[in-house]
């Protein structure tokens, strides 16, 4: 008698698969960087264990925002209006505090025509992770700059682009953003450990996230190439993330790491790339992503990290039940109330 | 520039002056951010109390200081609570529009004045009484600094004394405005003393206007309409309210704050609700969709310019069926127009607010009692239709004192509207989101966070199938429309009726809403004592219309339609709305210089109209 056994699917700490983590099938270009992000997505939120039904997918329009349809299909997803996820993630975050917000966004989606609405979400440090697949370019209108292009980066058409480009993590940090870093879809480990750490992290995620766009700029003179990205990547540190449950392990050595102890008690481990960085700093995390910009570098890591600031929520002080189910008998005061209020006009 | 709009004209008063009781306006004409408010709210709740009907209403510039602002108080016995076009009580404040207050009253009309201003020189058909505010003031007020605020309380002694108001009365009025400000109350009562003791001593009556006390009034409230509007909300059970001030509504989420600090509070000491001030009115109508796709009770509350700002939102919130209440707070355009005058301009606008196919229904309140109502079955219709419901105020209602019956408490428990819980899923087995299961057009949703693996939909503004799948499909497109039609007509039946008046007419009828109402009921009384007109009277509660809009038309010869907007636009809605054949009887009455209507200007336009 065969005694083989069929192997069992591997299963996270809620029992789940990897499989119950899928979405539909993308229908973006092949190579697309935003392919790759939404793999590094369905994994991190496997190994951390988050149950898919407490999570939103937040959109606007783009290429990136189509791309919450190709992962997480359990999910409830919005993909809304072009530069305005942020207040739909905003509302939908204050109805229901238990939902854990995913937003992804694209370049233009964020720094050109939602640059507003972004700004303001950063400053209220909203619980959430919000993604920018950055590739400077507009593909779904075919090629045109975004806000993120860089100074003299060119088109497939010849055009170059003579403004600056706008950092969102420097302006996120300046903002009020918690969490900011960079990464790229081709750095596998990084955006994957990164992942990780947002999902432990209480107030707003900022990720750029670096993803070509093999169609409309990722050409020779392109700054958002593969080749480009690949060539002048300059990673701030190596991140090592020790989720909460697992044991943590004591090989640490704090002459070449910094330890972070996130909200929920995992650790984030950055081991020292470059000497005496110090992610809790928001005045040096601004001035190293400067320098990165004068010497043409991609710099890449987690920027800037403030595990004790209050978030959105903690500021409006309110209940910890979802206020969208809040029975009648909370929501509506009793008629002695308005009896109340009515002698108070009399 | 004054707020009558007539020539001065002859006088019928010039022989023997019978006395006028309970009928009759007075308008305050000051400087805005002088203190005025403060007294013209004390004559306003004096009458009142007196038992007598009053309304009172602010013409205010956007402005912080130092501009003309009017206050017009109406006391009238028959209960007529729209603004009156004629002035019969000047109080002549400020001296800037001094002359031109004066020159525009009608001929045997009072105007109390500054001494110095010698008003009594331009006119000899009107009762002067002149008042020394300097003297007066300064005898009962040692700080200068507070002399100019004080100033205003002595028209109020002035007033009461030549109106015959109960003193007793305009000391609870005074002491109730001042509330805790205990310092401030008594020198504010000395100043309205010192006023009414010099009336008495150097004035002697010489004018017909007279109040005395009735019982009209027992029992009832006085509050703005923005004010029952956040009362009605908070009883509504709202969550979340997200909003960017805009004048005339700022004051409509400001007062729900307060309400909201007192009474949604729970024990633990945690707020049952979230009110954010957003960035602008684009992110505060994406925080209402938000919230009310996560399940939410969500409201904001805006203006003209805030709503141009939210058309977008407004078609994705109808395109991916999502509830929420915005309340329009309706102010005089286009663009920035006057932005502290009322209108009802935004009507045509809202009802298609967004590009495409799109259409809303609204809720249009007349009384500060239907604000505190409709704000309930706008949630209530928000949540069942599952789309964007927007009120429609105007700044007449909404910044103004009204005074009112009490409001109601809602008896009817919270319709929540069609929404799955995972037990339901687990019996059903899943669900299709759009699928029009029972033939009213209004699918079944779930909210996000529900414990069920089968719960989750994905939401799209791009066209969609009904499993809510992106589709481009011809066949998909069209029956998904078909369905938001399907709904939007189902809607008729489920939005405020509107409230009939017959009067035995099968001839002429008169549609009005909102504000215009108060003056509609004043004109079909003047149409049958002046001209023995009878008249009947729909008023629109709402929109889309129903049934009986189109009895009420296809029934009379000529229906009359008032709009407070240049271009008819309610005449025009229910034009496209009705039978080919009954789009001759409609007439149009337009007011839109942004002042509230009046009742004689409706009377004015239909006798004119109708030829007689």
């Amino acid at each position: 008698m065969a005694t083989t056994a069929t192997p069992q699917p591997k299963i996270n700490r809620i029992g789940l698969t990897v499989l119950d983590y899928r979405g539909g099938k993308t229908t973006l270009c092949a190579g697309c960087g935003h392919n790759a992000i939404s793999e590094r997505i369905i994994d991190a939120f496997y190994e951390m264990g988050i149950a898919p039904e407490r999570v939103v997918k937040m959109s606007g329009i783009g290429c990136s925002s189509k791309s919450p349809a190709y992962f997480m299909g359990r999910s409830h997803s919005f993909n809304s209006v072009h530069g305005r996820m942020p207040s739909v993630t905003t509302g939908a975050v204050l109805a229901n505090s238990k939902i854990v917000a995913l937003g992804v966004s694209g370049d233009g989606d964020t720094a050109s025509i939602g640059i507003g609405q972004f700004v303001h979400l950063m400053r209220r440090n909203l619980p959430m992770i919000y993604i920018i697949e950055d590739n400077g370019v507009y593909g779904l209108t075919k090629g045109q700059f975004s806000a993120t292009a860089d100074l003299g980066s060119k088109l497939k058409t010849g055009v170059i682009n003579d403004l600056p480009p706008i950092d969102t993590c420097a302006l996120a940090i300046m903002l009020g953003a918690t969490f900011v870093g960079r990464s790229f879809s081709g750095d596998k480990k990084q955006l994957h450990t990164m992942l990780k750490a947002a999902l432990s992290h209480r107030g707003t995620v900022m990720l750029d996230v670096i993803s070509p766009c093999t169609t409309f700029n990722d050409h020779e003179g392109s700054t958002k190439s593969y080749k480009f990205v690949i060539d002048h990547e300059e990673p701030l540190h190596d991140l090592n993330f020790v989720p909460h449950f697992n044991e943590i392990d004591v090989e640490y050595d704090a002459g070449t790491s910094i330890n972070v102890t996130m909200h929920d008690g995992s650790q984030l481990r950055l081991r020292k790339l470059e000497r005496d960085y110090d992610p809790t700093n928001k005045t040096e995390a601004i001035k190293r992503i400067m320098e990165s910009h004068e010497a043409g570098d991609v710099l890449t890591g987690v920027f800037y990290l403030n595990t004790t600031a209050p978030n959105f929520l903690d500021m409006i002080d309110m209940t910890d039940r979802p206020l969208a189910t809040l029975p009648e008998s909370v929501t509506r005061p009793s008629r002695q109330v308005l009896e109340e209020c009515m002698e108070e006009l009399r | 520039m004054a707020t009558t709009e007539f020539a001065v004209h002859g006088t019928e008063h010039d022989a023997v002056r019978e006395p006028v009781v309970n009928d009759f306006s007075i308008q305050v004409a000051t400087v805005n951010g002088s203190g005025s408010q403060s007294a013209n709210t004390v004559l306003l709740r004096t009458i009142f109390k007196m038992g007598v009907p009053v309304s009172g209403k602010n013409m205010f510039p956007s402005n912080i200081a130092g501009l003309p602002t009017w206050y017009t108080i109406r006391a009238s016995k028959k209960g007529y609570i729209a603004r009156k076009k004629e002035i019969d009580f000047l109080v002549a404040m400020n001296p800037e529009t001094a002359r031109e207050d004066v020159m525009s009253l009608a001929s045997g009309a009072v105007a109390l004045y500054d001494e110095p201003l010698k008003l009594n020189e331009l006119r000899s058909d009107l009762t002067f009484y002149p008042v020394p505010y300097d003297k007066i003031t300064a005898a009962v007020c040692p700080e200068s600094k507070l002399r100019k605020l004080v100033r205003n309380m002595v028209y109020v002694g002035v007033v009461a004394r030549l109106l015959n108001l109960d003193m007793a009365e305009v000391e609870k009025a005074l002491r109730k405005q001042f509330a805790k400000k205990v310092k401030a109350a008594e020198l504010n009562w000395n100043a309205a003393k010192a006023g009414y003791d010099y009336a008495t001593a150097s004035l002697t009556k010489a004018d017909p206007f007279t109040v005395e006390r009735m019982d009209k009034t027992a029992g009832m409230i006085i509050i703005d309409g923005n004010a029952a509007a956040a009362m009605g909300s908070m009883f509504a059970g709202v969550t979340v309210v997200t909003w960017y001030p805009i004048t005339p509504s700022s004051s409509l989420v400001e007062t729900l704050i307060d309400y909201m600090k007192a009474y949604r509070v729970g024990p633990d000491g945690k707020a049952t609700f979230a009110i954010v001030q957003a960035e602008d009115e684009l992110a505060a109508i994406g925080m209402v969709l938000g919230a009310g796709w996560a399940g939410a009770r969500s409201m904001t509350a805006t203006a003209g310019p805030g709503i141009s700002l939210m058309a977008e939102f407004a078609g994705l919130g109808y395109y991916v069926e999502i509830p929420g209440v915005i309340w329009d707070i309706q102010r005089v355009g286009p663009s920035t127009g006057l932005p502290t005058r009322t209108s009802q301009g935004d009507i045509a606008f809202v009802a298609r607010l967004s590009h495409g196919d799109t259409c809303h229904p609204m809720l249009i309140p007349c009384s500060v009692s239907e604000c505190f109502s409709m704000a309930n079955d706008a949630f209530d219709l928000a949540e069942q239709l599952q789309t964007p419901v927007f009120v429609m105020s105007d700044l007449d209602l909404g910044m103004n004192n009204w005074m009112s019956e009490p409001f109601q408490y809602p008896e009817k428990p919270q319709n929540r509207g069609k929404v799955l819980t995972a037990e339901d899923l687990d019996r059903l087995g899943g669900f299709a989101r759009y699928k029009d299961v029972d033939g009213d057009g209004v699918g079944y949703r779930t909210l996000p966070g529900t414990d069920h693996s089968g719960a989750a939909w994905f939401a799209r503004g791009s066209g969609h199938n009904e499993k809510s799948q992106y589709s481009e499909r011809p066949d998909d497109y069209a029956n998904n429309m078909d369905r938001l039609t399907r709904k939007f007509e189902n809607a008729r039946t489920l939005v405020p009726q509107p409230e009939i008046v017959r009067n035995d007419s099968n001839e002429v009828g008169i549609i009005a809403y909102g504000t215009s109402h108060h003056a509609v009921v004043e004109t079909l009384d003047q149409l049958q004592s002046e001209y023995g007109v009878r008249v009947d009277y729909l008023r629109l509660r709402a929109y889309p219309f129903n049934r009986e809009v189109h009895d009420f038309i296809a029934t009379h010869q000529r229906v009359y339609i008032v709009d407070q907007n240049r271009d008819a636009q309610m005449h025009e809605l229910v034009k496209l709305d009705i039978a080919v054949e009954d789009i001759a009887k409609l007439r149009s009455i337009r007011h839109y210089n942004g002042l509230p209507i009046d009742a004689r200007t409706i009377t004015d336009n239909i006798i004119s109209q109708e030829g007689k």
